[in-house]
């Protein structure tokens, strides 16, 4: 974890709890119309104000509050900078931006021990830096370097670093839900604790793979966390033409996971205490949780979708219930930060992503003499040939 | 040492691989404790427990995706497919996942997949097909095949050791079949991956070959022999990568080439070999490279459709005449 400065606090010292995401989360769900194509335009439109900071009801400390909000603001700064390179032609194929989804992927990651395990998905680039992936690595990975965790053999977000205890996803969605539990199901053989989190689009659950791969994994007791991250779109898709069932959490009660909350997606604390709930409740050996978090997707599916079919409104009004400014708010309110301490903040993530493109833009891309190097074990990955730990197995 | 079944051979080499490594675990419906549809993994669960013998859900591809997920923490994983058919609902998790890990991002995805495979037993069309072909295509993946006790187990503890996905093809039909029973050697052994083995030996003609084809081509060959005419049989064992020096070698030494598949003809893997010995091999030849496969349907139910699609003994024969006249 980075180290952080922590600023000067001012005014009050607590904050107290309001129930405003909590009936906010309550109000957005009786709006959810469903089934009816008509009305498909104002098929997410909260009918209720955006929340304007977070319940602010969390054990994390201070410190620690500050620091997770300071991966949401660098999360933020990476995906702004792979738009930027996706414009400028320097990341070809897809950029997927997870604006406004940052605290689902951070809040969440937050909640994990070190050796615990991530299944990210492509809208998760949050949860890869949490979990230890290097800003330079990662941007490696999107402008195809030797030095990356693929090697220039897949783009985007499809990277993964057992060290760090991260699955690579696939485009193939549902499918990285096994991976997880299987990999969790082995280590609990060796007699480890290990938890894995991984997420699903609200799409995503349509897939056969979901639901079979939930309900080995509940069946089995798999020590795994499922989020739902309910952003609302998949690709162009709305939820009413996705799914009939009032939330999308009551898919687990058909595999026997019960209390699988509904949660708002856009309050980090929210994110984080529930998914700390439930990954205490797995490594206790409660077996696989679901939590539904409501989130949006305020980009297209990927940076070449200008995303007409989502109305207007909706984006405006997911935009003033914005994960990072929400934050802010709290953490101003809360005393725990000032003006200009966000600013150094935001200053510094930018940066951050700065150095790691000039340093990436220094690599070089793979070498055409490698391409069938690697398909079978019997050789290493050009990018990995001198890994003892990935050659050696030194994992486990 | 007595002779066993290819069935047996299986389990033995099974067992004495999760005996040696307590890495190897096996997944699978139905495997724990009724021991498997066909009985494979029979007793297993009270030797290992079920810690090690995961009686799971009906879903090939949770348990295709779980193996693959053990893999990658470090473990064996050996999956069972109740029939082969059904890897069809497990097909993404071997061919998105397992097959390009490696080749993506690094880690190495340790394990096998069980694939009781074959007609011949009025399975129907769910219950009998040959799907080689469809993982034949992907790179990443390795194929195996044994059609004897000896390679059944040998194939099994390479494809156990080996550090990719191995998909273990077994025929159910020469599971208890009498006349393949055999002594396997004793103690510890392996059948490398990527190495053919001559069924039998010939001169005048070469059938390469895989699966139950094997014994079928050898019984063809032998009628022949009576007639003067020696065929050579090469079983290839492994499909992916297959041994392709074995495969010349012998169509160099004969100069006519027969390939022979169960599975349905178009698109079957004999088209690669052919390809590979027109390549490397046409100045050999003295008679273009013959084929012999299933029809191109679904395979039937009834025995009289059964037999009339798949290859037998008899058309082998009638195929090897009409490439030895030319």
């Amino acid at each position: 974890m980075h180290a952080i400065v922590i600023p000067a606090t001012r005014g009050k010292q607590s904050v107290t709890p309001s129930a405003t995401g909590t009936v906010w989360i309550k109000k957005f769900l009786d709006s959810r119309l469903r089934g009816n194509d008509k009305k498909r335009v104002s098929d997410n439109m909260p009918k209720t104000a955006a929340p304007k900071s977070l319940k602010g009801k969390t054990s994390l400390k201070k410190e620690q509050q500050l620091e997770l909000y300071r991966w949401m603001v660098l999360n933020r700064a990476f995906d702004d900078k792979i738009s930027l390179l996706y414009r400028r032609g320097l990341v070809i194929g897809a950029a997927f931006s997870s604006l406004g989804q940052e605290a689902t992927s951070c809040a969440s990651t937050y909640a994990l021990n070190k050796d615990d395990i991530i299944g990210p998905m492509i809208r998760n680039s949050g949860s890869m830096l949490v979990k230890g992936m290097a800003p330079r690595d990662f941007l490696a990975n999107y402008m195809f370097r030797v030095n990356s965790p693929t090697g220039g053999r897949d783009g985007n977000t499809h990277m993964g670093d057992l060290r760090l205890g991260m699955i690579a996803p696939v485009s193939m969605l549902g499918c990285t839900i096994a991976l997880c539990s299987g990999f969790v199901l082995a280590a609990r053989m060796r007699g480890e604790k290990r938890v894995a989190l991984t997420w699903i689009g609200e799409g995503s659950t349509s897939t056969g793979e979901f639901h079979e791969d939930v309900n080995f994994a509940a069946v089995m007791k798999a020590p795994m966390v499922v989020i739902i991250e309910n952003n609302q779109y998949a690709y162009s898709t709305p939820t009413s033409k996705q799914c009939l069932a009032e939330r999308f959490a009551d898919k687990a009660i058909g595999y026997g996971i019960k209390n699988a909350p509904t949660i708002d997606g856009n309050d980090a604390l929210e994110v984080y205490e529930t998914t700390k709930k439930a990954v205490d409740a797995a490594r206790r050996g409660d077996g696989t949780q679901i939590i539904e978090a409501i989130t949006f997707r305020r980009k297209g599916h990927a940076e070449h979708d200008p995303a007409k079919y989502v109305p207007k409104e909706l984006v405006e009004y997911w935009e003033k219930n914005d994960p990072i400014t929400r934050f802010e708010n709290y953490l101003l309110d809360a005393g725990y930060a000032n003006e200009s301490w966000i600013e150094k903040l935001k200053a510094q993530c930018r940066q951050e992503v700065e150095d790691a493109e000039v340093w990436v833009n220094a690599q070089p891309q793979p070498d055409p003499a490698t391409v069938a190097q690697g398909v079978y074990a019997d050789q290493p990955h050009p990018a990995h040939e001198n890994d003892d730990f990935l050659y050696k197995q030194k994992f486990h | 040492m007595a002779a066993i079944t290819y069935i047996q051979a299986i389990s033995d080499g099974l067992r004495e691989e999760m005996q040696r490594d307590d890495s190897v675990f096996c997944l699978g419906q139905d495997i724990g404790v009724y021991g498997g549809a066909f009985g494979v993994t029979k007793d297993l669960i009270t030797q290992f427990g079920e810690e090690r013998v995961w009686d799971t859900p009906l879903s090939e591809t949770a348990i295709i995706g779980n193996a693959i997920g053990a893999a990658l923490y470090g473990m064996r994983p050996v999956a069972e497919m109740q029939f082969a058919d059904f890897v069809a609902c497990g097909f993404n998790q071997i061919v998105s996942n397992a097959a390009k890990i490696h080749y993506r991002w690094g880690p190495k995805v340790p394990m096998v997949v069980r694939l009781p495979w074959g007609g011949g037993v009025s399975g129907g069309p769910f219950h009998s097909g040959c799907m080689e072909a469809w993982f034949f295509n992907v790179p990443g993946l390795k194929l195996v095949c044994p059609s004897t006790p000896t390679d059944a187990k040998g194939l099994i503890k390479a494809a156990i050791r080996d550090d990719n996905p191995v998909l273990y093809f077994e025929h159910k039909h020469l599971y208890r079949l009498p006349k393949v029973k055999e002594e396997v050697p004793e103690g510890d052994y392996v059948t490398p991956i990527g190495t053919a083995r001559i069924a039998r030996e010939g001169k005048h003609a070469t059938i390469i070959t895989y699966g139950i084809m094997v014994h079928y081509s050898v019984e063809a060959a032998e009628t022949l022999a009576k007639e003067g005419v020696e065929v050579e049989v090469i079983d290839l064992r492994s499909l992916r990568p297959f041994d392709k020096e074995a495969v010349l070698a012998s169509v160099r030494k004969t100069s006519r080439a027969m390939l022979v598949t169960e599975a349905t003809i178009t698109g079957s893997i004999t088209g690669e070999f052919a390809a590979l010995i027109s390549d490397a091999a046409f100045e050999h030849l003295d008679a273009p490279i013959k084929r012999v496969g299933a029809l191109d349907t679904p395979i039937p139910y009834a025995p009289p459709l059964e037999q009339a699609m798949l290859p037998d003994v008899k058309k082998i024969e009638t195929a090897l005449r009409e490439l030895l006249a030319y």
